[in-house]
């Protein structure tokens, strides 16, 4: 009995170990960062300041909910920003001043004396969930029965669809009302988004209530000192983490493979095809709503310029380059990704260029104007040298390579072979 | 033979529709049957605008179906979505600009171009033959530009991905679109790239205040022959029909001693000089682009191309057509800052009510 209990504990142990190591550096990077010996390869080095950080952290939960639609249902999904989009507007209309007619506060870090719907933000960022889950399955009902390049276009066509109608929302004809002549419904012109000036400031998060009882929770987070929503997102992403590996190897989760590795298998061995893949993009949908939720509170502003189809592509280049279907790989594609998008990129310029004139050539280069050239360039060579990402899923791997181990068997070398016919 | 006949005259049963499907019929008769009606009212209101944005929805919905038919042309041959069709389109802006301003061709790299001066300039003052000239040498060589780059394209990253899931080769074709983009980008930098307008301008002909404008003229006068030399290539030269046996079935193409890779290739180089001709055209009627341009341009001309079926050259005419007149009229009677989003949900609409588009097949078979 011993022996099972050791070999019992020996494999938790080793499940649990890089995850919790990894989680203590994390959540403990916010007090050593500054500290002089990490400070010269953090700050001066990596320029990994803590707000980066947090905005890294965004990434992550885009990219680990895009991971859940394209790595374990793959069905390739370009428009993804829409849920960014969705969840973020979700706190400029519930927890700003844009509603200026109302005046509702529950729990918010606002002042009582700001008109406004003001709503606590952890709350609105479940409302932004689910908002976000709800669109998901709005979108996802007519076009999931499409087959693959069809339903990645569909998504591509949603992802503009819904930032333009942010940006041009703030004269939106809105049914108000009923009239006798056709077409029935009297449409009025309203303000729903504020348009391209977008709405700001958004509320803060914080813990209004709860600080009274446990004095150590800040009121209201800082958006100098970041300290407070790092640890948040931080503890969001462990969260997401947790919820999404449980996901992974539930019965939902291996429908989900299943239907990726082959749809009319698994439909006849009983999974139902719609319902599992509206659950999976319904799930990454919810994901990319509280990311969005979480960014615009941290942001404090909101508006449609931030949404670009280019950020759909950038998930999905953290979700290709870290490893498809892999949550460790993904979470480790969006660090790399993101940190070199946000900030890395313009370190390494200034690095270049430092070089460059210590040679004594007297030009500059511009290297994040590069940006997209570069992860253009990432993505195919990533692509043709190791389609499966740098932390590949076993599954996926043994996939993408399985024409190589079968493409020249030895057995048959000894046979005869026709297409030698006329040597 | 005459029993084969009679049964192929013999009423086949129709498979009965759904409740979904009749609920799919409505909407989409009533939807079409409210923008026919919208347009008949306007164009009651005001005829002579009706008109008048008529034309000028033909002549944007000309370049949408040159770019429309490289889409559809790699689509039927090997189901890839390009995406990197569009950014070829605006390197083709790009290129024009070159040749029509500084008269020269240029080849861009990362830090800096290489210019081979050509003399192509092209300015108000030139005679119409020097004009015609000058124009079809830039017509000529942007093809054989963008034909090139989507040729090596092709061979780099999609030959090798080839027998890989279909997710591999459309991800790397979004990092070509971005490589492109970049290379744009660094070419001729983040702003508007514009050009002196050279063609004639005036009327062609003008009935009342409706006018037919020679610009418009000119780019029916480049489309339509590159159209008939393209569907003649397809329909009765060697290469067009390995095109069609290759899009038909690949492998028994090849057993029938087709060249699979050089005709892939060769569909390729077709849809890159249709990006060349499309860039030039659009260059010189429109008279400006930036480096997002293809972005923009490509996934209309892609919605085109689903709109008329894709995989189906005469379809991605047709849809390029409708879809500039339906982008036009919202411009000129709607609400110009919504035709992105009524472009986009046209695409929607089709790939969820007709995914096979208006003429095409179930299977895309290129012809």
């Amino acid at each position: 009995m011993s022996s099972i209990a050791a070999t019992w504990q020996s494999t938790r142990s080793r499940t649990w170990f890089w995850p919790v190591l990894i989680f203590l550096i994390a959540i403990s990077y916010a007090w050593w960062y500054d500290v002089t010996p990490f400070s010269t390869v953090t700050l001066d080095w990596l320029g990994l300041e803590l707000d980066v950080a947090v905005i890294i952290g965004v990434y992550v939960m885009l990219a680990l909910g895009l991971n859940i639609v394209v790595g374990f249902a793959g069905l390739l999904d370009l428009g993804y920003v829409a849920f960014f989009a969705i969840g973020a507007y979700t706190v400029g209309w519930l927890g700003s001043g844009f509603f200026n007619s109302r005046d509702i506060h529950v729990a918010s870090t606002a002042p009582e004396s700001l008109v406004g719907v003001h709503v606590s933000i952890w709350i609105v960022i479940l409302a932004a969930g689910v908002a976000t889950a709800v669109a998901g399955v709005i979108i996802g009902w007519p076009t999931l029965r499409l087959r693959g390049d069809y339903l990645a276009i569909v998504t591509l066509g949603f992802g503009e669809i819904i930032p333009d109608v942010f940006r041009n929302g703030d004269a939106m004809a809105v049914p108000c009302g009923l009239q006798a002549t056709p077409p029935f419904i009297d449409f009025c012109d309203k303000n729903v988004t504020n348009g391209v000036r977008g709405i700001k400031p958004l509320d803060a998060a914080g813990f209004p209530e709860l600080s009274t009882a446990l004095p150590f929770l800040p009121d209201r987070f800082s958006r100098i000192e970041v300290r407070w929503w790092y640890l948040a997102i931080i503890a969001i992403v462990v969260v997401t983490i947790f919820v999404i590996s449980r996901l992974q190897y539930s019965k939902l989760g291996r429908a989900w493979i299943a239907v990726r590795e082959d749809e009319i298998a698994a439909s006849a061995m009983g999974v139902p095809l719609m319902r599992t893949k509206l659950w999976a993009y319904a799930i990454g949908a919810v994901f990319g709503g509280f990311a969005g939720a979480f960014y615009g509170s941290f942001i404090g502003a909101v508006d449609p310029t931030a949404f670009f189809f280019n950020i759909s592509v950038l998930i999905l280049v953290m979700v290709v380059v870290g490893g498809m279907g892999n949550i460790w790989g993904v979470v480790l594609g969006a660090v790399t990704i993101e940190y070199l998008n946000f900030k890395g990129l313009d370190k390494i310029g200034e690095r270049v260029n430092d070089l460059i004139g210590a040679v004594g050539i007297d030009q500059e280069v511009d290297v994040p104007k590069h940006k997209f050239l570069i992860f253009g360039v990432l993505l195919v060579i990533m692509m043709l040298v190791r389609p499966e990402g740098l932390l590949p899923s076993a599954r996926r791997k043994a996939e993408l390579h399985e024409a190589e181990e079968i493409g020249e068997p030895d057995v048959y070398d000894d046979l005869y072979d026709v297409r030698r016919e006329g040597d | 033979m005459a029993t084969q006949e009679q049964a192929a005259d013999r009423p086949v049963a129709r498979p009965r529709r759904s409740t979904s499907d009749w609920l799919r019929l409505v909407f989409g008769v009533l939807l079409v049957g409210g923008f026919a009606w919208w347009l008949i009212t306007q164009a009651v209101e005001e005829p002579e605008r009706f008109v008048e944005v008529t034309l000028i929805g033909f002549t944007n919905g000309q370049v949408y179906a040159l770019v429309a038919l490289g889409y559809t042309l790699v689509y039927g041959i090997i189901e890839l979505i390009n995406f990197a069709h569009g950014d070829n389109f605006m390197l083709a802006t790009f290129q024009t600009q070159s040749m029509v301003r500084d008269g020269s061709f240029q080849i861009p790299l990362l830090f800096g171009t290489i210019a081979i001066p050509l003399g192509t300039q092209v300015t108000v003052d030139d005679s119409t033959a020097q004009k015609i000239y000058s124009l079809t040498l830039v017509l000529l060589l942007t093809m054989i530009f963008c034909a090139t780059i989507n040729v090596a394209i092709e061979r780099i990253g999609y030959k090798p991905l080839r027998n890989q899931p279909r997710l591999a080769p459309l991800i790397t074709a979004i990092g070509f679109s971005f490589i492109l983009q970049g290379i744009g980008l660094a070419w001729k930098g983040p702003g508007p790239v514009p050009i002196t307008d050279v063609l004639p301008q005036g009327d062609m002909i003008e009935i009342g205040d409706i006018a037919y404008t020679w610009k418009a003229f000119i780019v029916l006068c480049i489309t339509v022959p590159v159209l008939i030399g393209l569907t003649y290539m397809v329909r009765n030269t060697k290469p067009g029909k390995a095109m069609r046996a290759t899009a038909q079935d690949r492998d028994a193409s090849a057993m029938m001693g087709i060249n699979v890779d050089r005709t892939i290739s060769f569909t390729f180089a077709l849809g890159g000089a249709l990006a060349g001709a499309g860039g030039v055209v659009y260059m010189l009627y429109v008279g400006t682009s930036t480096f997002q341009l293809g972005f923009r341009l490509g996934l209309f001309a892609f919605t085109a191309a689903v709109l008329g079926g894709i995989g189906n050259l005469s379809g991605a005419v047709l849809g390029g057509l409708i879809l500039g007149l339906v982008a036009g009229y919202n411009d000129g009677f709607g609400d110009a800052r919504w035709t992105t989003t009524i472009v986009f949900s046209v695409l929607i609409l089709i790939l969820v009510f007709r995914p096979s588009g208006l003429l095409g097949e179930r299977t895309p078979e290129g012809q």
